[in-house]
């Protein structure tokens, strides 16, 4: 248990608020993620939202503990160059291996060029 | 070699958050180690242009990516949270002038992470873009919305 | 204040967790699995840390390293095994 982390000043306010919002924002992905009707669609609610969200919990984490900057500044940094790649490869599978798109959609460049089935 | 022997380091020290002879040590071994054994691969400093040019536009393209960031989020909350889920999916497909492979590998990571666009495939100079609302089906429309904001510092940073 | 806070986000957090558990259960593909487990993940990352800052333990925050590392890594392999790639 650490006290000094309840103690209301301004830093720890700031940190609060921020670590909220993050929270709210993973909040969006997780809904995201079940309204959004095909994978793709799923892929960009999670991979934005949890980005932003992971961020900003980071950042208010920070202000709460300020000692522990570097190390959340490297998870930081590691999120941001994780979380786009792995949604890419995964993009990437889904649309190889054919799995059926959101009926809304418009066009398939991808599939045109490639010679599968649109 | 250097880039990812340094940027292995950088990270190392990092993570020990200390300048000990012995953690000195054990880093410079270690990521020199790792940096022969992966001698292709790259990392963020791999093809980095150190012109004063290229330095300006760095913390620019920093900022310029998180304000994307933070609208793509309020675009996705629109979305998302409106009843009737405003969508209109589609493939798109992009063209972009960065030659360099870390350039592009920055700028498929960018799109991804900005309003409504998602790099499905990256074939060459041609990105395979998913977007949640389809303005452009043309390249040149899309490549002019999707692209070239990023690749504006990119082009500076990495070529 | 801060404690009500801190509470509010777990809650967020743990709301959050939820959404993405349905996803994971539904699927329907092993796709939509995938992306579940990565948001799931991330979002135990969020909950690992309000767990060290709780806890004021220090050493939670090289297990959300990890963790980090280890989610991604796993995201990647099953996405090439689901392209025949493995």
């Amino acid at each position: 248990m650490d006290a000094s982390l309840y103690a209301v000043t301004p830093l720890n306010l700031l940190g609060a608020l921020l670590l909220v919002l993050g929270a709210a924002f993973l909040l969006l992905g997780g809904l995201g993620l079940v309204r959004m009707p095909d994978v793709f669609n799923r892929i960009q609610a999670g991979t934005k939202a949890t980005t932003l969200g992971t961020l900003l919990s980071l950042a208010g984490m920070g202000c709460l503990r300020p000692d522990w900057g570097l190390k959340l500044l490297l998870i930081g940094l590691f999120i941001l160059f994780t979380n786009p790649l792995s949604s890419q490869v995964l993009a990437r599978a889904a649309h190889r291996v054919g799995l059926k798109k959101s009926p809304l959609t418009q066009v398939d460049r991808l599939a045109e060029d490639t010679g599968e089935a649109p | 070699m250097l880039p990812l022997f340094s940027i292995l380091l950088i990270l190392w020290l990092m993570l020990n958050a200390s300048l000990a002879p012995d953690v000195l040590i054990l880093g410079l071994v270690t990521a020199l180690v790792i940096a022969g054994l992966f001698r292709g691969s790259l990392s963020p400093l791999t093809e980095f242009k150190a012109t004063p040019a290229a330095l300006r536009a760095a913390p620019l393209y920093l900022l310029y990516f998180l304000k994307e960031l933070v609208r793509s989020n309020l675009r996705l909350a629109n979305v998302v949270l409106s009843p009737s889920l405003p969508l209109n999916p589609g493939i798109v497909k992009v063209r972009t002038r960065l030659t360099s492979r870390m350039g592009r590998l920055l700028l498929a990571s960018s799109i991804t992470l900005t309003p409504g666009t998602l790099t499905v495939a990256l074939q060459g100079e041609w990105l395979y873009v998913h977007w949640v609302r389809v303005d452009h089906d043309d390249i040149d429309g899309a490549t002019a919305s999707i692209v070239a904001g990023f690749e504006r510092y990119l082009e500076v940073m990495y070529g | 204040m801060v404690e009500f806070l801190l509470a509010l986000a777990a809650g967020l957090a743990g709301a959050a967790f939820l959404l993405a558990l349905w996803r994971f259960f539904q699927g329907p593909t092993a796709a939509d699995r995938v992306v579940a487990f990565d948001v799931l993940t991330i979002i135990a990352i969020t909950g690992i840390l309000l767990t060290a800052l709780v806890a004021g333990r220090g050493i939670y925050l090289d297990v959300a390293l990890i963790y980090a590392l280890l989610s991604f890594l796993g995201v990647i392999v099953v996405a090439r095994y689901l392209e025949g790639g493995l």
